[in-house]
């Protein structure tokens, strides 16, 4: 079938599809949130799932936050969950 | 080709702005086609890379009308006249001496500044799921119908295991169909709307039998399968604690409102939930195009007979000027792309006969459409699912209480609420909760939403959140508008806010 490669989500090795966004590996492995809200501190994963509702960010690689369900998954990937990933934290897109 | 050279820029990839790209490109015009996805289709040809493997059978619709129009664009894009710039999330599009200046981000990860300049622009941005709030939305496992569906075709992989689908629109049987060829156990089909729009076959649906076969197609499907497709029924909670665990489930009224004493309870790990769908309609809004609400309540941009917006040089086609699925888009982006080669001089995009045809085809698929919106409005029933501390926004996690204490206070449009409970102010800019937020100060205030209300929720002089960097190196357009101006006085406390803390 098709080429797999290992990403890591918060340390723990995850296969990755070539061609599948990160939010589809992680779905893939069971995951259903990687984010806690800001406020409440409440879980959050895929919601709108096509790039409008920003509540899938992840951060790849110590990066800025972005969307899971656009950002396609390269092998080494390393993928950092909540708190990493809050959208109010670092550099913050306009 | 240089980018001075543009005749036309599309914005979307998806059925409307393909359309528009190739029948501007016949006509010998040299066209750009910016789109934020990594492949052409759009959300209703949306498909995996090739390296996932083929999808599962079944899956996708009118298949062959996709390759047959991907065939000419390769042509296009082979012989130079069509520039194709996949993953390019463009957020600002503005006009100026020589036309306009479209300005994109290129890439999710990675994101480089892009800029080009057009003559004219069409813009086909397409629509996404409407969403209705109610408790325990923001637990995962809860999605957006289109997400789950975009997790099908997009990556192939099954958002779970056993899935309820709820909300309202001939969309869910879709993505039902679609979940049950992944291998996804559908507990069942929730549709708040009573109305048989299929069934009593006015004449506007009746001149439409593809569409028809199509949700024909569906109910077997879903009937082989021994799905309950319970018309009238609403989801009115997903039961957490941790996750979606099941969905409550009543019977509501015409306006949505509970019927007491029905409630049923579905066991569920997904909840694909969807209300109709919204158009993008911000790169429109920010040119200062005139828009109205449709049958339906939604804001749609107004166009004319060659899908022209009131903007000198700035086109619409597909969803923004109305929801109507893949065929309507398909017919408004090829009398699109004719009318801007035409404007520039350059005649035969489509020939007569075809031109002819196609505005038939434009007519007759609008009337389904507005007969379809009719039948699935979006009443203020929903309200009455809702418990004071349910998040009505999620971004900024702003519930309903708030948004009441802020009416209370005083608030008496969308806009004020905006600016004083923060609803619509964090990452998604009000694309999820502006419906909802509008239509409930509105029913507080005894009124009823108005075009103003929406412009108000809709109206984001960045269409796209921009990295620091990016806007730094792109900065001066933003600068000589009105609409950095525009960003503060309009409550842009995200922007100006989040520019502050920048180094």
């Amino acid at each position: 079938m098709s080429e797999s490669f290992e990403i890591t989500v918060d340390g723990r090795p995850v296969q990755c599809r070539a061609g599948e966004t990160i939010a589809a590996a992680l779905m893939q492995t069971g995951l259903d949130a990687w984010r806690t809200t800001r406020r409440a501190g409440t879980p959050r994963g895929l919601f709108c799932g096509i790039g409008i509702c920003f509540d899938c960010l992840v951060s790849i690689n110590g990066a800025r936050p972005v969307r899971a369900c656009l950002a396609t998954g390269r092998a080494g990937d390393r993928i950092a969950t909540a708190p990493g990933a809050d959208p109010h934290g670092g550099d913050d897109p306009v | 080709m240089t980018l001075s050279e543009i005749d036309l820029a599309v914005i979307g990839a998806g059925p409307a702005g393909l359309s528009g790209a190739v029948t501007a490109a016949d006509a010998g015009c040299r066209v750009a086609l910016l789109d934020l996805g990594a492949r052409p289709g759009g959300q209703y040809w949306r498909h995996a890379d090739p390296a996932l493997g083929p999808p599962v059978p079944g899956m996708h619709h009118g298949w062959r009308t996709f390759t047959a129009l991907l065939d000419r664009f390769d042509a296009h894009r082979r012989a130079g006249s069509i520039d194709y710039r996949p993953e390019h999330a463009v957020w600002q599009v503005q006009s100026d001496p020589h036309g306009f200046v479209v300005r994109a981000t290129a890439g999710e990860r990675d994101p480089e500044p892009f800029t080009l300049g057009a003559r004219s622009v069409l813009v086909a941005t397409g629509a996404y799921d409407r969403q209705v709030p109610f408790p325990g939305w923001t637990l995962p496992g809860v999605m957006a119908v289109g997400g789950a569906q975009t997790l099908l075709k997009g990556s192939h992989v099954a958002p779970g295991r056993r899935a309820v689908v709820a909300g309202t629109g001939p969309f869910l049987l879709s993505v039902a169909d679609g979940l049950l060829r992944a291998g996804t156990r559908v507990v069942a089909v929730i549709e708040a709307s009573r109305a048989r729009a299929y069934a009593r076959k006015p004449p506007a649906v009746a001149a439409v039998p593809e569409k028809l076969a199509e949700a024909t197609r569906y109910a077997a499907s879903l009937a082989r399968h021994r799905v309950p497709y319970l018309t009238g029924h609403a989801v009115v909670r997903a039961d957490g604690p941790d996750r979606v665990r099941s969905v409550t489930v009543e019977a509501v009224d015409r306006s949505w409102a509970v019927r007491p004493g029905r409630a049923r309870r579905f066991e569920c790990d997904t909840l694909a939930v969807g209300y109709g769908f919204v158009g993008q309609l911000e790169l429109l809004l920010e040119l200062g195009c005139s828009t109205r609400l449709d049958g339906g309540g939604s804001l749609v941009v107004e166009t004319d007979a060659g899908q022209r917006t009131s903007v000198a040089g700035v086109y619409a086609a597909g969803e923004p000027t109305g929801v109507g699925g893949a065929d309507l888009a398909l017919a408004e982006g090829a009398l699109a792309g004719d009318a801007a080669a035409a404007s520039l001089g350059r005649g035969g995009g489509l020939d007569p006969a075809e031109a002819g045809r196609t505005r038939r085809r434009r007519r007759r698929l609008r009337a389904f459409a507005r007969a379809l919106a009719t039948a699935h409005p979006v009443p203020d029933g929903w309200q009455s699912w809702v418990d004071p501390d349910t998040q009505i926004c999620r971004c900024e996690e702003v519930t309903v209480a708030e948004v009441r204490a802020a009416v209370a206070l005083g608030a008496r449009d969308a806009r004020a609420v905006k600016l004083l409970a923060r609803p619509g102010m964090g990452w998604c800019q009000g694309r999820i909760c502006g419906p909802a937020v509008a239509a409930l100060t509105a029913s507080l205030g005894g009124g009823t939403v108005s075009p103003d209300d929406l412009r108000d929720f809709s109206r984001r002089s960045l269409a796209q959140p921009v990295p620091l960097g990016v806007l730094a190196a792109q900065g001066p357009g933003l600068e000589e508008s009105n609409m950095s101006h525009r960003t503060v006085a309009d409550g842009g406390a995200i922007n100006s806010e989040r520019r502050g803390k920048a180094p």
